[in-house]
């Protein structure tokens, strides 16, 4: 077995972290992202508007630089506007910024975009013929959303989901970058103390592999689920 | 020109962040992501063309350790693969007397081996679904007319598959212009770099990264329209007809 040096119990507590960032970031991504989709497929300009900005503006933007404009800049903003609070309405909140926030914040805003496009690609998949035989049975816009466009449109969805996934989980790496000890910085941390770069990047490398390994499982199975009733046809498409 | 500089004076006079100085450091930064991200580009290319064509081999013994290679670098994040051999290049057995340590003790270069490997993983895949995407009957046409392996491939497969992977390849240099953020975190002074020395400077975390952050998006629009302009050119044949 290998030696961690001591340093195998945190880089575990590291890899914890990673797994929290990202499943929270992959939550708020999905929520944001099925926001966005149904924004630009509105047929409000205002909300095509304010989705397309959204959408246009954090996929050119490297991910490190909103990542730091919201932990550096984000404390300032937030005490700019508790502070109106407390002078204005005698309101007194303090929220604080801390790193965790902050990455969980600028991952699952990043990703709300990608998946956002996603969506929409997914939902315009769905024939309209489905929808319209929905409402001719008399369902409510809800039930047709549950029953009918959710579960054809996670078909068309799940392989670009899965594939944004893989990449939210590759961005985790990045929060180490502002200071939360997840498992990267832990390795970062333990190279600079023992000189002994491959004893710790390996192994959390290969954790990486691991969890995309996992996932992929899991999106196949999911896969699978969603496509019941339209036999090995999509296989050839992959 | 006089009258523009003069109006840029009075533009910067009473501005106490973006002085010249620092306008100054941004564009040293922008010159060390562009020499960064293009040169990571092209040696990434250059090594992932011959990849993709040996990624299909019909023979394990080649194919299988491509796989591995694009696996794992697509697999993990970059930040970590910096960090392999930024921090790894020094423990290499006796590296610090040859020449070599003269160009890696620099963080530039080990930053530019890490992108160049990331960038070619990606390129491999992105080509070698490409080239399987060719259409059998282009293929069965060349062997018909009796071309060669070598021949097929440089005159039928390659010309077709660099047009079938345009698109995805225009992702990609995207992709790496914000990926290289990340070398600002072993020291290099790239667009990054630049902002966070602004902002720890002038504790203006606003400024500092907004602007870089405009810098990027016009950075990146600028290759989104160079790619869309050459699919117009080069992918014109498969446009429909009324368009």
């Amino acid at each position: 077995m290998i030696d961690l040096q001591g340093y195998g119990p945190r880089l575990l507590e590291g890899a914890l972290v990673t797994l929290e960032v990202a499943v929270l970031s992959l939550l708020l991504a999905l929520t944001l992202g099925l926001l966005t989709a149904s924004a630009k497929l509105s047929r409000h300009w205002l909300f095509h508007r304010i989705a397309t900005l959204y959408t246009t503006l954090i996929r050119g933007v490297p991910d490190l630089v909103l990542m730091m404009l919201l932990f550096f800049g984000g404390q300032i903003g937030v005490n700019m506007i508790t502070d109106w609070l407390y002078y204005e309405f005698d309101v007194d909140i303090f929220i604080n910024i801390n790193e965790f926030i902050a990455g969980v914040v600028t991952i699952g805003f990043i990703f709300g975009a990608y998946m956002g496009e996603t969506f929409r690609g997914a939902f315009l998949a769905v024939d309209s013929g489905q929808l319209e035989a929905g409402r001719a049975y008399g369902m409510s816009n809800r039930l047709i959303f549950r029953r009918i466009q959710f579960p054809q449109m996670m078909r068309h969805a799940l392989p670009g989901l899965g594939n944004n996934w893989m990449v939210l989980l590759k961005t985790t790496a990045l929060v180490s970058v502002i200071g939360l000890s997840d498992m990267v910085r832990i390795a970062a941390e333990a190279t600079k103390a023992t000189h002994e770069p491959f004893l710790f990047m390996i192994p959390v490398a290969v954790v990486y592999l691991l969890i995309a390994s996992v996932s992929e499982w899991i999106v196949a199975r999911l896969q699978k689920h969603y496509n019941v009733g339209f036999g090995e046809a999509d296989e050839w498409n992959n | 020109m006089e009258q523009l500089n003069a109006w840029f004076t009075e533009l910067l006079s009473d501005n106490a962040i973006f002085t010249a100085n620092t306008l100054g450091y941004y564009l040293d930064g922008l010159g060390s992501t562009v020499r960064l991200v293009f040169l990571s580009l092209v040696i990434g290319l250059v090594l992932a063309v011959p990849l993709a064509i040996a990624r299909g081999s019909r023979r394990k013994w080649i194919k299988w350790p491509i796989f591995f290679y694009t696996y794992v670098f697509r697999g993990t994040p970059l930040l970590i693969q910096l960090y392999l051999i930024y921090y790894g290049v020094v423990f290499i057995e006796g590296i610090q007397d040859t020449f070599l340590w003269a160009i890696l003790k620099d963080a530039f270069y080990p930053a530019l081996i890490a992108f160049t490997l990331n960038t070619a993983a990606y390129t491999t895949e992105i080509f070698h679904g490409a080239i399987k995407a060719t259409p059998r009957g282009e293929i069965e046409a060349a062997r018909a007319y009796g071309m060669s392996r070598a021949l097929m491939m440089r005159r039928i497969i390659m010309p077709s598959a660099f047009r079938r992977a345009l698109p995805a390849y225009g992702n990609e240099v995207i992709f790496m212009l914000h990926a290289s953020a990340i070398a600002s975190v072993v020291t290099i002074m790239d667009l990054t770099g630049a902002a966070r020395f602004v902002y720890a400077r002038f504790y203006a975390p606003f400024d500092a990264f907004l602007f870089v952050a405009a810098i990027y998006l016009c950075l990146t629009f600028a290759i989104l329209y160079l790619f869309r302009y050459l699919e117009k050119k080069l992918l014109a044949h498969l446009k429909p007809l009324n368009g």
